[in-house]
């Protein structure tokens, strides 16, 4: 075979999709690649395409242009029940006038099995997730996470090429959601098999995926692996989007090689690291990255040092954060709540010192 | 839409417009013209407003009109208040299964056959019937008792056969009413009345509407319970109707009768609902 | 107003009484060694179910042609209506909840209409109708469509013309209820459109077809109005009944009357387990 050495190994290629209604471009030339095995996510806003994009590639939605491949095979023009694709849907859809098992055998059945053979494999499939015996028992009767684990069992039993999950975790509770996230991992991992996943959970997306695909208003803001995406935002939609942080506007007062000196409509004037060489700017730091001391020449190492007073402390666990009002930024600074040290019982009002690394700081031409 | 789905369309909606078009719009174009035809010779017919002149000439006919749409607005008026107190009882003090039986016993009679009603109506009010019967029996008179074929008798079964609708559609309104603006009224210093008046017959509205004009369809229509219940004295337009039509067999002017009928039902629905500012098709749901 | 009154729960009392008075009374004088169906009680008696007439001179239902013609008339037009107001009523709920196109909000506006006319009216305009295009025809290949003419088929046309709308009603607001996702779900565990019709859709609907089967029944088997001017030489029960009710009948008719409410509760019955069991 001549495939192009690149999608050897991919399972799912999308090349310059773009799906219209009317003038409004929902998905908006989007190309992107998953890789066999795969744990890959779009995350972003409700709104922003990402259900689209994932009815595109189930069959529902046909995409105005471009091209989307299934193990090198267009998928242009095959109808939804003929894709090697299976879909966990946002409500799960488990067919309420069906048992359990009933469900886990349907795509089995229809694709010719025969009955017997077909509720052999759909027992052993329910064992795999955990669902061992439940195959009489009515869809209606399970509880949130064994609903979950049936949706999926009914999608792997059919040994897809890849598997789309359409928020599936949305309508659990977070206790139940945080085990979830853990469990549909290790079921992936289990199975080896592609997942392709949609949220608007930046947590869900970043606890699970391999890489993920941040999505805003039709087109994919960046490509990457979680750290990356953390770490080394492309655009200031993914540094405000992914994870927590301070985001402040200014203006660049100079920048060279990188290294941009911003100047605060409220005053304060940081050093940062990024792109824009002139104008408007937006700075994001993350609050991790704000070191606090209460002795000044602790910090006398790094280029961004302030002075600011406690304004809230927002006790969330490990979670926890400090709001420090802090003279020249118009908004108060954001900060880890350190859980050991001197500091670790810091009260509303005490003062502090604050500072971060230029290095920690990403700068964006607003 | 492409030529396929065109033609599944099409489909789908030939049996809607077989159904619409052969049994209701074309029979109707048919008895509206049918009505303006009036007979000039023997099985000769030529077009004109005499069987309308005819309507309005000869007293018998637009009296039993008259008399049939006024008694129809009282049925309405007496069915309302009576099934008031028993809606609301089913929708706001009855509870659980107590509430559920109420219901489904007052659902019950209603699938019975209008005939099996209406045949008891005859046993119980007739000169030879049980309450004459036990009229004598008692002592309380000495003679039978004819209580059959008077308008009473005919109030009475087109009430009975209303009930259900007015019960129904009032209970759900009220229903959704909550409780505690109920209590907000009382807590403010409303008196029962006051309660009533302000706070829950004007969120019942749509559940008066929805039943009354339910209740006056079905009586204005009503053909059985007025003849068997009135006799001779029944006098009820759609009986003109059918004589003009199964008797005399004069179909022009049971037409122009029939279209007559349908523009006093049409014009009272109409009216009840500009009144309430209510559309016919919640209207028709909530029933 | 949450505590009722005495005067409130008399009232209530007597209104159940006032309901199921005239029930009763005609389920008790079925049983009556009389042959009229009015006091004195004197007696119980099976003779006006099964009795060949040697007793009162007249026969009983179950052993009277009559009687027996006129329920098999009432089946042969009550059938026939409920399987085609559940199959056109499908489809037009389809129509109602599923097709996009131009002049829907009218289409179900009309839908609506037959609730709206008088069930005289509606028997009348039929009537004429279906005799104009018989006359038509008529003169146009020389020969008498029967089914044209007042009888069984145009009674079953004539009742179909409302009962459609009730059948229409209750199975669109099912539709309305049902998940789309489920559709998609099957189609895409590789299911074919009707398989999914069949596997997924129809087995949903189910309740809603049972259940507006069941009411077009009871409708078809009760309904007067429209069937008076539509029947010909093959009454159903109600018209029957209206015969003898004019002429003074004998006790048979609360024989009849009672057979029907067992009917009736029946059928009820089977609805209310029906749509307990999908809840």
């Amino acid at each position: 075979m001549f495939a192009p050495s690149m999608s050897q190994s991919t399972d799912l290629d999308l090349v310059n999709v773009t799906k219209k209604f009317g003038a409004h471009a929902a998905v908006n030339d989007v190309t992107f690649s998953v890789a066999r095995g795969e744990f890959f996510s779009i995350l972003g806003p409700s709104g922003c395409g990402k259900t689209t994009l994932m009815r595109m590639i189930a069959g529902f939605e046909h995409p105005t242009s471009g091209d989307i491949r299934i193990r090198d095979k267009s998928m242009i023009g095959v109808p939804a029940n003929r894709r090697p694709v299976n879909m966990v849907f946002q409500s799960l859809a488990l067919f309420p006038m069906m048992s359990v098992g009933e469900n886990v055998a349907y795509g089995l059945t229809c694709r010719g099995v025969s009955r017997a053979e077909a509720d052999e494999r759909a027992t052993r499939m329910l064992e795999r997730v955990g669902l061992k015996g439940f195959g009489e028992r009515r869809v209606t009767a399970l509880s949130g996470g064994q609903r979950q684990r049936v949706a999926i069992a009914r999608c792997l039993v059919l040994e897809p090429t890849l598997v789309l999950l359409d928020e599936p975790l949305g309508a659990l509770d977070l206790k139940l959601r945080e085990h979830m996230k853990i469990e549909l991992k290790q079921l992936q991992g289990q199975f080896n098999t592609t997942f392709a996943y949609i949220t608007h959970d930046q947590s869900e997306a970043l606890v699970m995926s391999d890489r993920i695909a941040v999505m805003n208003q039709g087109r994919f803001e960046q490509v990457g692996s979680p750290r990356e995406l953390y770490h080394n935002p492309a655009t200031p939609f993914v540094a405000s989007f992914v994870g927590e942080t301070n985001r402040w506007q200014g203006e660049v007062a100079s920048a060279s090689n990188g290294a941009v000196n911003v100047r605060l409509s409220s005053g304060g004037t940081l050093h940062g690291h990024g792109n824009a060489s002139q104008g408007a700017t937006l700075s994001f730091v993350r609050p991790e990255a704000v070191a606090l001391a209460q002795d000044a020449s602790v910090l006398s190492s790094l280029p961004n040092r302030y002075e600011g007073r406690v304004s809230a402390v927002l006790f969330d666990g490990a979670a926890s954060s400090l709001l420090i009002k802090t003279p020249g930024f118009d908004q108060p600074v954001r900060a880890v709540l350190p859980q050991a040290g001197p500091l670790a019982g810091i009260e509303v009002g005490a003062a502090v010192h604050l500072g971060w690394t230029a290095e920690a700081m990403k700068v964006f031409a607003a | 839409m492409n030529p396929a789905q065109r033609l599944t369309l099409f489909l789908l909606m030939a049996p809607a417009i077989l159904w619409l078009g052969l049994l209701i719009v074309l029979p109707h174009v048919e008895i509206l013209v049918l009505s303006f035809s009036q007979r000039v010779a023997p099985r000769v017919y030529e077009f004109g407003l005499g069987n309308y002149l005819e309507f309005f000439t000869e007293p018998l006919y637009w009296r039993t009109f008259a008399r049939t749409a006024i008694m129809s607005i009282m049925v309405t008026a007496i069915t309302l208040v009576l099934a008031f107190p028993i809606a609301m009882y089913i929708a706001r003090v009855a509870q659980g299964r107590l509430k559920a039986m109420l219901l489904l016993l007052c659902l019950l009679p209603f699938w019975v056959s209008e005939l099996v009603r209406t045949l008891g109506w005859m046993m119980l009010l007739r000169e030879t019937g049980i309450i004459s019967y036990l009229l004598r029996l008692t002592g309380l008179a000495s003679q039978p008792v004819e209580l059959l074929y008077n308008d009473g008798a005919v109030i009475l079964g087109l009430v009975y056969g209303g009930l259900l609708f007015m019960i129904v559609p009032l209970a759900n309104a009220l229903e959704s009413l909550e409780p505690s603006v109920v209590e907000a009224g009382f807590d403010l210093g409303g008196s029962r009345f006051t309660v009533l008046r302000r706070i829950v017959i004007p969120h019942a509205m749509p559940g008066i509407v929805a039943g009354s004009i339910i209740v006056f369809m079905l009586t204005v229509g009503n053909f059985a319970t007025p003849v068997l219940l009135g006799g001779k004295n029944g006098l009820w337009f759609t009986e003109q109707i059918y004589a003009q039509f199964i008797t005399r067999f004069n179909w022009p002017q049971g037409a122009a009768f029939g279209i007559l009928l349908l523009l006093l039902s049409s014009a009272i629905v109409a009216a009840g609902l500009r009144l309430t500012g209510q559309s016919l098709g919640t209207t028709l749901r909530q029933a | 107003m949450n505590r009722p009154s005495i005067l409130w729960k008399l009232y209530i009392a007597a209104f159940y009484v006032f309901l199921f008075a005239p029930l009763l009374v005609v389920a008790i004088f079925a049983f009556n060694a009389s042959p009229f169906p009015s006091p004195p009680w004197k007696g119980f008696t099976l003779e006006w179910f099964i009795g060949n007439g040697s007793v009162f001179g007249k026969p009983g239902v179950l052993m009277d042609p009559i009687w027996l013609t006129t329920i098999g008339n009432s089946f042969k037009i009550a059938l026939p209506v409920a399987l085609l107001a559940v199959i056109i009523g499908t489809v037009n709920a389809w129509v109602l909840e599923r097709a996009e196109f131009r002049g829907k909000t009218l289409l179900a506006m009309m839908m609506l209409w037959p609730l709206v006319i008088p069930g005289v009216v509606l028997g009348i305009s039929i009537l004429a109708f279906f005799s104009r295009t018989a006359n038509g025809l008529e003169d146009v290949l020389n020969t008498d469509i029967d089914s044209l003419r007042p009888g069984l088929p145009l009674v079953i046309l004539g009742q179909l013309s409302f009962i459609l709308t009730i059948a229409t009603l209750i199975i669109a607001a099912r539709l309305r209820k049902f998940d789309r996702s489920l559709e998609e779900a099957a189609l895409d565990l590789g299911a074919s459109r009707t398989r999914v019709l069949r596997t997924v859709t129809l087995p949903f609907l189910q309740p809603a077809l049972i259940g507006a089967g069941l009411v077009a029944l009871l409708m078809s088997f009760e309904n007067f109005n429209t069937t008076l001017m539509l029947v010909g030489s093959d009454p159903p029960l109600p018209i029957t009944m209206y015969g003898q009710m004019r002429e003074g009948a004998t006790p048979a008719i609360n024989a009849v009357s009672l057979m029907l409410m067992l009917g009736v509760g029946g059928i009820a019955s089977i609805f209310a387990l029906t749509s307990k069991a999908q809840q």
